[in-house]
C-alpha cells in the first residue's frame, strides 16, 4: 500500500511547501508594520498608557506645589527602596529624620512610622523628594496607596541617559520645572 | 523514523556533571556544553550532552544561572512588596504568577474579591497567556529553523501588550493585581479594542496554519519526535501543555478551580501522541480557547468595583496559618505555597514553577535523540529559565 | 608553439583573462545585490523596512557591511589549524569565478565555449565541501565539526542526483556545451526544457538548494542547533567570503538553471542576455524567499529525501529520457 500512500502524501507534502510560500508572498505585498524612529514617532495617543518614572502631582491652587503630605507611606512601602521623602512635622520637629536609609533596613525593613489613615494625616512640610530610578519596578504601590494623590506616572517614553545620575530625580524640583514651563496640571493623581 | 532499538546509553556509568565515569563507560563521545550560551536554550539553561556523532547518548540540564532567590526574597519583605517580584519569576506568564501570589494571600486571610475584579483578572490572565503562547510559537519555530513566524507572532503578541499596558501600565513584567482585586479598572478603550482582536485573531490564527501547522517540514520535524507517554509526564509531575499532550487532561482551571473560571465554557485541549507535535497543537488550541474565555469575559463583564473597598493597602498583618493556592500558568501549574505567622512579612514562602518539573524530563526524553530533536524537545517543552531557577 | 597557433590561441585566452576579470567584478556586485535583496525580502516578508538607514532605502548597506568586516580583526581561535583554518574560505570563493566562466549569459557573451562545459560547473561546485570540511575541522570547535560532518554528507550525497538531473537534460541534447544546451531550446517557455523535463527541473532545484547550503537545507550552519555551524569561528572577512561565496553559489545554480532549463538567453521578445539574467534572478529570489518561509529539516530526513525520493527519482527520468531519445532519434 505504502507504493500508493506515499506519492500522494509526497504531493500533499509539497503543496504544503507552496501554501507557506503563498504566505510569504503575500505578506511581502502587504504594508510594513513597523515605524521608522527617528523619522516617524508612535502616536502619543498611544503612549498614554505607558507608565514612566512617578513624578509629583501640584495643587489645584499653586502647581509648583506638591499635595505631599509627607507622611513618607509611599517609601515605606516602596519594594525596592527607591523613594527618599524628607519632611519635617508642622510646627518644625527636628527629631525626625528619614537620613538612616543604609544598608542595614534594606536586608530588614523596619517600618520607621506608621502612616496614619487618610483622613486623620497630620500634614508635614514636604522639604525633599528623591527618586531612585535604576531600581525601581514600576509596581504602583506608591501611587497606589498615596493618601494625598500626590504621585502619578509620567509618560516619558523616550528617556535615556549615559550616565547613572541622569535617572536619579529630585521630583520637587521636576514639579517646579514643569509648572514653570505649564506642564501638567495638578489633576487627576492616577491615570 | 526509527531510533536504535537498544538504549544507546546501556553500559554507561557516570556522573557527567562532575565528569566521573567508572569503567565500563564509553570513552569515545563527545562531551557538548549546550548553553548557557546557545540559541535554542533561551536564556540561561546549561545542557550537558554527551553526543556519539549527532545522537544525544545523555543530556543533563544544569541549573541556577539565573537563581535570584524570590522565595527568600519574599520572606523580608512586606506581602504586597512581592508583587513585583511575581512578574518576573515567570516574565511570559507574570499575571499568572500575580495571581497566584495574590490568591494565595486572599485565601490565608479569606478576602473576598469583587465579581469585576474576578472578570478583569480572568480577562487579562487569559490575554497574557495568549501572548506568553505566541512567543512560544514563534520562538519555536525559530528553534526550528525558520524566521519569519516570530515576526508575525510578535505583531499579534505588539496589540496584547498594547491592551494589557491600558490596564496593568508594563508590556511584560505586569505586577497589576492586589489583594482584592486589580490595580487598574478596564475602560471602553480596552473594550474595544479587546474585541477588535478578537476578530481579527482567526485570520491570522488560520494564516499560522497555512505556514506552518501544516507545513510538510514541520511536521516531519515534530512528529513522532520527543514521546512523552503519560507514566513519564506523571512519573515527573509535568503539567500544562506538556502533561495535556500526553493525553492527560489536567488543567488547574478545571481540576481546582479558582477564580470564576467556572462560569466560562471552554474546552481544555487534549492531544494524545505524546509527540512534540501533540504539544504543539496542544498550545495551538489553548489560543483559541484562551481567546474565546476573553469574549465571553468582556461580553459578561459585570459592574462593580476593581477592587474590593475594604481590601488592605499598604503592610497589614494576615492570620496566622498556611495555605497553598494553584493557577494554571501558560506553562503548567503554578503553585504558591505560604506559610504566615501573623506578621507583616511572610514566614515561609515555596514556589511550584511548571518549568522546573518539565525541564527534568529532557533528561530522560532527550537520550537517544538527534542533536536536532533534542532541539525541537528542548523547544516543546516551553522552558522559561527565570522560572525554573527562580 | 609555432606562430600560427599562438595566434589561434592568444584571443582564447585573452577572452579568458578578461572573462575572468569581468566576472570576478560581477561576482562582488552580486554578493553586495543579493546580500540587499535578501534582506529587503527578509523585512518586508516580515513587514518591515529592512535596510533603511544607510543610502536611499539601505542602498548602500551591503558596502557599508563590506566595509565594517573588512575592518574587523581577523581572529584565529586557540588551538585552531591556521593553516586549514584560513585555507577553508579562500578555497570555498576561489573556484566561484571558474565555475561562471563557461556560462554563457548570452548569445556571444561567455568565458569560455568549451564542451565540457557543465562537467567544468560541476566538478568545480564541489570544491565547497571541502572549504566546509576544512573550515569545520580547523576551527577546533565541536559545533564547527559537527556542522562540517553535516555538510559533506550532505553535499556528497546531493550531488548524485544534481548530477542524474542534470544529464538527462544533456542526453536530450546530446551536448555538454552550456551554450548548445541553451541555445537548443526556443524562445516561449513551452518550448524551454522545463516544460520537456519538469521532474529534472524539480529534482535540479532542490538539489541546487541543498548544494548551496540554503534554507531549509543549511544544516551545516544551523544557527539553532549548532550556533553557527561551520562558520561559528570566522571573523570578518573569513566570515565575509563564505558568504560571498553562498551568493554567487547560488547564481551558478540559477545560471545553470536557466541555461538547461529555461531557455538561457532565449526569450519570447528581443532574446539577449537581459533575459538570462531575469530568469537566473527570478530563481535566486524564489530561493530566498524559501529560505524565509520554512523550518530546517532535520539530518536524517535530508538524507531520506535524497536517497528514497530524489535518486530513485532522477534514475528514472533519466531512463525515461534515454529510452524516449532512443526511440525518437
Amino acid at each position: 500500500m505504502a507504493i500508493l500512500t506515499a506519492p500522494v502524501q509526497a504531493l500533499a507534502a509539497v503543496w504544503s511547501m507552496v501554501v507557506g510560500l503563498r504566505v510569504t508572498i503575500t505578506n511581502f505585498f502587504k504594508p510594513q508594520e513597523t515605524i521608522h524612529y527617528p523619522r516617524q514617532e508612535v502616536p502619543p495617543s498611544h503612549l498614554d498608557s505607558f507608565r514612566g518614572h512617578i513624578e509629583l502631582v501640584g495643587t489645584d491652587e499653586d502647581p509648583a506645589k506638591a499635595r505631599c503630605i509627607g507622611c513618607g507611606l509611599c517609601a515605606e512601602l516602596c519594594p525596592s527602596f527607591c523613594l527618599k521623602v524628607v519632611a519635617e512635622d508642622l510646627p518644625a520637629d527636628p527629631t525626625v529624620s528619614y537620613e538612616s536609609h543604609n544598608g542595614a533596613d534594606q536586608l530588614m525593613p523596619r517600618p520607621k512610622f506608621k502612616a496614619p489613615p487618610p483622613s486623620q494625616a497630620q500634614p508635614r512640610k514636604l522639604l525633599s523628594y528623591h527618586l531612585v530610578y535604576h531600581t525601581c519596578s514600576l509596581c504602583g504601590l506608591c501611587v497606589q496607596n498615596c493618601p494625598a494623590g500626590s504621585l502619578r506616572f509620567s509618560h516619558d517614553v523616550y528617556l535615556a541617559g549615559a550616565s547613572r545620575g541622569r535617572f536619579e530625580f529630585d521630583l520637587m524640583e521636576r514639579l517646579r520645572g514643569q509648572a514653570a514651563h505649564g506642564g501638567p496640571k495638578g489633576g487627576k493623581a492616577h491615570a | 523514523m526509527s531510533w536504535p532499538a537498544a538504549d544507546p546509553c546501556q553500559g554507561l556509568e557516570g556522573d557527567l556533571y562532575a565528569r566521573v565515569f567508572a569503567e565500563g563507560a564509553r570513552d569515545d563521545t563527545l562531551i557538548l556544553n549546550m548553553g548557557p550560551q546557545h540559541p535554542s536554550t533561551h536564556g540561561v539553561l546549561r545542557v550537558l550532552l554527551e553526543m556519539d556523532g549527532e545522537y544525544v547518548m545523555r543530556a543533563e540540564p544544569v541549573l541556577g544561572y539565573i537563581h535570584r532567590m524570590h522565595e527568600h526574597m519574599a520572606q523580608n519583605r512586606a506581602y504586597v512588596q512581592f508583587f513585583p517580584n511575581m512578574g518576573r519569576v515567570d516574565y511570559l506568564h507574570a499575571l499568572a504568577w500575580n495571581w497566584a501570589w495574590a490568591g494565595a494571600v486572599e485565601k490565608l486571610a479569606g478576602l473576598e474579591v469583587p465579581r469585576r475584579a474576578e472578570y478583569i483578572r480572568v480577562i487579562c490572565t487569559e490575554l497574557n497567556r495568549v501572548n506568553s503562547h505566541l512567543l512560544w510559537w514563534g520562538a519555536y519555530l525559530l528553534d526550528l529553523g525558520a524566521v519569519t513566524p516570530i515576526m508575525y507572532a510578535f505583531e499579534d503578541r505588539e496589540l496584547v501588550m498594547d491592551m494589557l499596558q491600558l490596564i496593568t501600565g508594563s508590556r511584560l513584567t505586569y505586577s497589576s493585581f492586589r489583594f482584592g482585586g486589580v490595580l487598574t479598572d478596564i475602560d471602553t478603550e480596552f473594550v474595544s479594542r479587546c474585541r477588535a482582536f478578537l476578530k481579527r485573531m482567526p485570520e491570522r490564527l488560520e494564516m499560522y496554519r497555512e505556514l506552518v501547522t501544516g507545513n510538510a517540514i514541520l511536521r516531519g520535524r515534530l512528529e513522532g519526535v520527543g514521546v512523552i507517554d503519560q507514566m513519564t509526564a506523571r512519573r515527573y509531575g509535568a503539567t500544562g501543555p506538556v502533561l495535556r499532550g500526553s493525553g492527560v487532561g489536567y488543567d488547574v482551571r478545571r481540576a481546582e478551580p479558582y477564580g470564576l473560571y467556572h462560569e466560562f465554557d471552554y474546552a481544555v485541549p487534549v492531544h494524545h501522541d505524546c509527540d512534540c507535535m501533540a504539544r504543539y497543537m496542544v498550545r495551538m488550541d489553548e489560543l483559541e480557547a484562551s481567546l474565546s474565555i476573553v469574549a465571553q469575559a468582556i461580553d459578561g463583564l459585570p459592574e462593580g468595583h476593581c477592587i474590593h473597598p475594604d481590601a488592605p493597602r499598604g503592610k497589614w498583618r494576615p492570620p496566622a496559618g498556611e495555605v497553598y493556592f494553584a493557577v494554571e500558568g501558560a506553562r503548567g501549574k503554578i503553585g504558591v505555597y505560604l506559610a504566615s505567622d501573623g506578621t507583616e512579612i511572610p514566614y515561609r514562602v515555596k514556589l511550584r514553577s511548571p518549568s522546573f518539573s518539565n525541564l527534568s524530563l529532557f533528561a530522560e526524553i532527550g537520550q537517544g535523540t538527534l542533536l536536532s530533536d533534542a532541539v525541537a524537545i528542548l523547544g516543546s517543552l516551553d522552558l522559561v529559565i527565570p522560572e525554573i531557577d527562580r | 608553439m609555432n606562430g600560427s597557433s599562438l595566434a589561434a590561441v592568444a584571443p582564447e585566452l585573452l577572452r579568458l583573462g578578461v572573462g575572468l576579470l569581468a566576472l570576478v567584478g560581477f561576482i562582488a556586485a552580486n554578493g553586495m545585490l543579493l546580500l540587499y535583496v535578501e534582506r529587503k525580502v527578509a523585512g518586508h516578508v516580515q513587514r518591515r523596512p529592512g535596510p533603511f538607514e544607510v543610502g536611499p532605502h539601505g542602498l548602500l548597506q551591503a558596502f557599508a557591511d563590506a566595509g565594517k568586516l573588512v575592518g574587523k580583526q581577523l581572529a584565529t581561535p586557540a588551538g585552531a589549524d591556521g593553516l586549514l583554518f584560513w585555507a577553508a574560505p579562500l578555497m570555498a570563493f576561489m573556484p566561484v569565478p571558474l565555475m561562471f566562466i563557461a556560462i554563457p549569459f548570452g548569445e556571444n557573451l561567455f568565458g569560455l565555449q568549451t564542451n565540457l562545459g557543465l562537467v567544468l560547473i560541476l566538478s568545480f561546485a564541489g570544491f565547497n565541501v571541502l572549504a566546509l570540511c576544512l573550515a569545520g575541522w580547523g576551527s577546533n570547535n565541536k559545533w564547527s565539526l559537527l556542522g562540517a560532518a553535516r555538510a559533506v554528507s550532505q553535499a556528497v550525497a546531493y550531488e548524485i542526483p544534481l548530477l542524474l538531473s542534470v544529464l538527462a537534460v544533456a542526453l536530450m541534447c546530446g551536448s555538454l556545451d552550456l551554450r548548445q544546451l541553451a541555445g537548443s531550446q526556443g524562445g516561449w517557455p513551452w518550448q524551454w526544457n522545463v516544460a520537456v523535463q519538469p521532474l529534472a527541473f524539480f529534482i535540479y532545484f532542490v538539489c541546487a538548494v541543498a548544494e548551496t547550503n540554503r534554507a531549509p537545507f543549511d544544516l551545516a550552519e544551523a544557527e539553532s542547533e549548532l550556533t553557527a555551524g561551520v562558520h561559528t569561528e570566522y571573523s570578518g572577512m573569513g566570515n565575509g567570503i563564505f558568504f560571498l561565496a553562498e551568493y554567487a553559489n547560488m547564481i551558478v545554480v540559477g545560471c545553470v538553471a536557466t541555461a538547461l532549463f529555461l531557455g538561457g538567453s532565449q526569450g519570447p521578445f528581443a532574446p539577449g542576455p537581459w533575459w538570462f539574467l531575469a530568469k537566473m534572478y527570478l530563481l535566486v529570489t524564489l530561493v530566498i524567499f524559501m529560505r524565509w518561509t520554512y523550518p530546517r529539516v532535520r539530518f536524517d530526513q535530508l538524507l531520506n529525501l535524497n536517497w528514497r525520493w530524489l535518486m530513485p527519482l532522477a534514475l528514472v527520468n533519466l531512463l525515461a529520457t534515454a529510452l524516449a531519445v532512443k526511440l525518437a532519434g
